[in-house]
């Protein structure tokens, strides 16, 4: 069954005044020890940044951020690493967060994952990643980039994010 | 997806045309999306629901109550699960520095509130009535009157971000938004109601809407045939 579920509606350009909040971005507090930063972009279609999307990660036991783009398409968050964590399989999936994307023109959000670098194994060994064809894959995996860490979401076109069905 | 929830690209709401994922969204196995919804950082303070009572003066426009239940698709009301929301001016203008039309500001007004639910999934604003604002998607285009709403409920995959509309606005036929929705039981599903039970005498006129979330239990696949 599915019950009479109230459908989406896009989170709009205003959005600002109600969802962002002070220190949001802030999973971890920056400049603690093992906090890293995490940066990226949104982009469209065309590459043009995406100045008015939301982005929203969470992985539990780690926690929960949301952060807003800026008018060049970028956010930040701080945090820890998560750990790995069980499928529900019974297999591991590697350490990574759920991404969650709001924009102007996304009538409904998309759903997307950001693995780590530095988990070659672990990552080759992921359920998840597995499903994807390989040459998707690194759509998914951040990038060490001058001590933190990159990914950027291309919401269509050329080298696009993979996005999940929830 | 089911014909009650809007496609990612939907060409007349010029908006998606560049954002809509061209690729299929990949199905994750059962079980892969079943994990709590974020723990929400943020507190709750007791007049956060009140968006008239935020400055010194009281907000210009119709004084209204929102209302309704937060439920899961088996019927469940969903308790202290907090909801957000943020709206326009009763002239339709937002407090955001990207919204220019040529519309007052009004100092009283900032838009945003926010609440948890009671024992039995209900939530409840105190607001002013938004206004239509137009926003150049095409010619003489005009968002019907709505108010945003933001939802986490109990799982990951519940989250909802949507907009509430008024019963009777004329804008709602021409709005490609609300219009991306296939089934007009889903557009309908977006239109409160007017409630006169809860409308208080000499004060403030009701509109009542529930919202229903995905639970655990539903998945988007079952009924796609």
């Amino acid at each position: 069954m599915s019950g009479p579920l109230t459908p989406s509606q896009t989170v709009g350009p205003f959005f600002g005044v109600g969802l962002p909040f002070e220190k949001g971005e802030q999973l971890a507090p920056p400049g603690s020890a093992g906090v890293m930063r995490i940066e990226g972009q949104v982009l469209d279609g065309k590459g043009e940044p995406v100045p008015d999307a939301l982005l929203e990660i969470w992985q539990p036991g780690t926690g929960f951020g949301r952060a807003r783009t800026d008018s060049e398409g970028a956010f930040s968050f701080t945090t820890v690493k998560p750990g790995a964590v069980p499928a529900p399989d019974g297999r591991v999936q590697a350490p990574h967060f759920n991404v969650t994307v709001f924009a102007r023109g996304l009538l409904r959000h998309l759903v997307t994952r950001m693995y780590f670098p530095d988990e070659t194994e672990a990552n080759a060994a992921d359920p998840v990643l597995n499903l994807v064809e390989p040459a998707r894959r690194e759509t998914l995996i951040a990038k060490h980039c001058d001590g933190v860490l990159h990914f950027d979401v291309r919401l269509q076109g050329e080298r696009e994010t993979v996005f999940f069905a929830i | 997806m089911s014909e009650l929830e809007p496609p990612y690209l939907y060409p007349d709401y010029v908006g998606t045309r560049l954002r809509a994922p061209a690729k299929p969204l990949i199905n994750l196995p059962e079980g892969f999306n079943d994990f709590p919804a974020p723990l929400f950082p943020r507190t709750v303070a007791d007049l956060d629901h009140d968006l008239t009572r935020q400055h010194a003066g009281e907000p210009i426009g119709e004084r209204i109550i929102v209302t309704g239940r937060v439920l899961d698709s088996d019927g469940r009301p969903l308790r202290k699960t907090i909801v957000e929301v943020w709206q326009a001016n009763a002239a339709g203008r937002y407090l955001d520095q990207d919204d220019q039309h040529p519309a007052p500001l009004d100092p009283n007004f900032t838009g945003a509130g926010r609440c948890l639910t009671d024992a039995e999934g209900r939530y409840r604003f105190i607001t002013i009535k938004p206004g239509a604002y137009p926003w150049k998607n095409h010619r003489n285009a005009w968002r019907p009157a709505h108010i945003h709403f933001s939802l986490f409920g109990s799982e990951f995959r519940s989250r909802l971000v949507t907009q509430m509309y008024f019963p009777g606005d004329p804008l709602m036929p021409r709005d490609p938004i609300l219009q991306s929705i296939p089934d007009q039981a889903g557009r309908d599903r977006l239109v409160s109601q007017f409630d006169p039970e809860t409308t208080v005498p000499e004060w403030a006129l009701a509109y009542r809407w529930d919202i229903v979330l995905r639970g655990r239990a539903a998945t988007p696949f079952e009924d796609e045939q």
